[in-house]
């Protein structure tokens, strides 16, 4: 029923990021939820002296092209959007 | 540097120890370098405007394969500084200043913000919480066709029910399962559910939540998301991932300020 998907080592925590890595190499965490974080989290800070950096529209944009992607790679698939 | 340069920021710290970056490439596969000012260090590497630029950003964006080797690339450097142990706080994905110059005043400008934000983070990690609901099976189609247009509304309605009803007990889960979390966590962020699609899952996600939990708690805390979802419904399914560098809970601006 539940799936703990806990990357780096199958080992319980505590969580030791100082240990040496031992073993096979951590997973791959999943995109969906790295882009979560890196595109909605993260600091932003205000500022002229910014020149850029990934605006919320532009997120939103990415992400149905990814889906578009996803759905490509999909054989088959004709599921309408169920939360638009 | 060069005026068709710009300075790619991965994240800032207290101290940023230079064995940890040696060999350590970022975006555009450059070589991750520290710029410092206001007792903060900086990570940065240079990137090209040719290809960084605000439009051809734009563009690159709205790429997909751009995106992922992007957001890898900018994942890995902040993983590695994080995996010193020391508290790191990640800017978001393309955070491109014009110059060292720039970042350094950024740095000392911004300094006691950072220095908050990094003593929130301190000894704790972000763990993300996902709880997905299945549809309940429909159920109906093995029984005999209904003798009447009564009785198949009759059934139509009962099914309905059924169905609102363990979609109701699915949500109640869900919330239950994030207040007790959430209890457990210094802090807590709700996400948007994840689109179905990309989820990769056909059940739809009914909790995407954020933690932001003491290290020395991590193992209480996986434990929780467990066992709650062992004793909810059939059907309820609960995804933990983590730790995770604090993408969440690193917040400079005030709260509700411009982004």
């Amino acid at each position: 029923m539940s799936e703990v998907a806990r990357r780096g080592t199958a080992a319980p925590v505590p969580v030791r990021r100082d240990a040496a890595p031992a073993g096979p190499p951590p997973a791959r965490v999943a995109l969906v939820d790295l882009l979560d974080r890196v595109l909605a989290g993260g600091v932003v800070v205000t500022g002229e002296v910014r020149l850029s950096i990934a605006d919320v529209d532009l997120v939103q944009l990415s992400l149905n092209v990814l889906i578009a992607s996803v759905r490509a790679g999909m054989p088959g698939t004709a599921e309408p959007d169920r939360d638009g | 540097m060069s005026e068709d340069q710009g300075v790619w920021v991965y994240a800032v710290a207290a101290v940023i120890r230079p064995a940890r970056l040696a060999g350590l490439t970022g975006v555009s596969s450059q070589p991750v370098r520290t710029v410092t000012g206001g007792g903060l260090a900086a990570a940065v590497s240079p990137v090209s405007l040719a290809e960084y630029g605000e439009q051809p950003l734009r563009q690159h964006l709205e790429d997909p394969d751009w995106l992922e080797r992007t957001a890898r690339a900018h994942h890995q450097v902040i993983e590695t500084l994080a995996a010193d142990g020391r508290p790191v706080i990640p800017m978001r994905l393309a955070t491109i200043y014009a110059g060292d110059g720039n970042v350094t005043a950024m740095l000392g400008e911004r300094c006691p913000d950072f220095a908050a934000a990094l003593d929130r983070v301190t000894g704790r990690a972000e763990w993300g919480v996902k709880a997905f609901a299945a549809a309940p099976p429909a159920g109906e189609e093995t029984r005999p066709a209904a003798s009447s247009g009564a009785e198949y509304l009759k059934r139509r309605r009962a099914q309905l029910s059924a169905r609102d009803e363990a979609r109701q007990s699915a949500a109640d889960a869900a919330h239950d399962l994030h207040t007790a979390l959430a209890e457990l966590a210094a802090a807590a962020v709700l996400r948007p559910p994840q689109q179905p699609d990309l989820a990769g899952q056909d059940a739809a996600m009914i909790l995407n939540g954020t933690y932001l939990v003491e290290d020395a708690r991590s193992a209480e805390f996986a434990a929780l998301a467990r066992e709650r979802a062992g004793r909810s419904a059939p059907g309820f399914r609960v995804e933990v991932t983590g730790p995770w560098p604090p993408y969440s809970f690193a917040t400079v601006d005030a709260p509700g300020g411009p982004e």
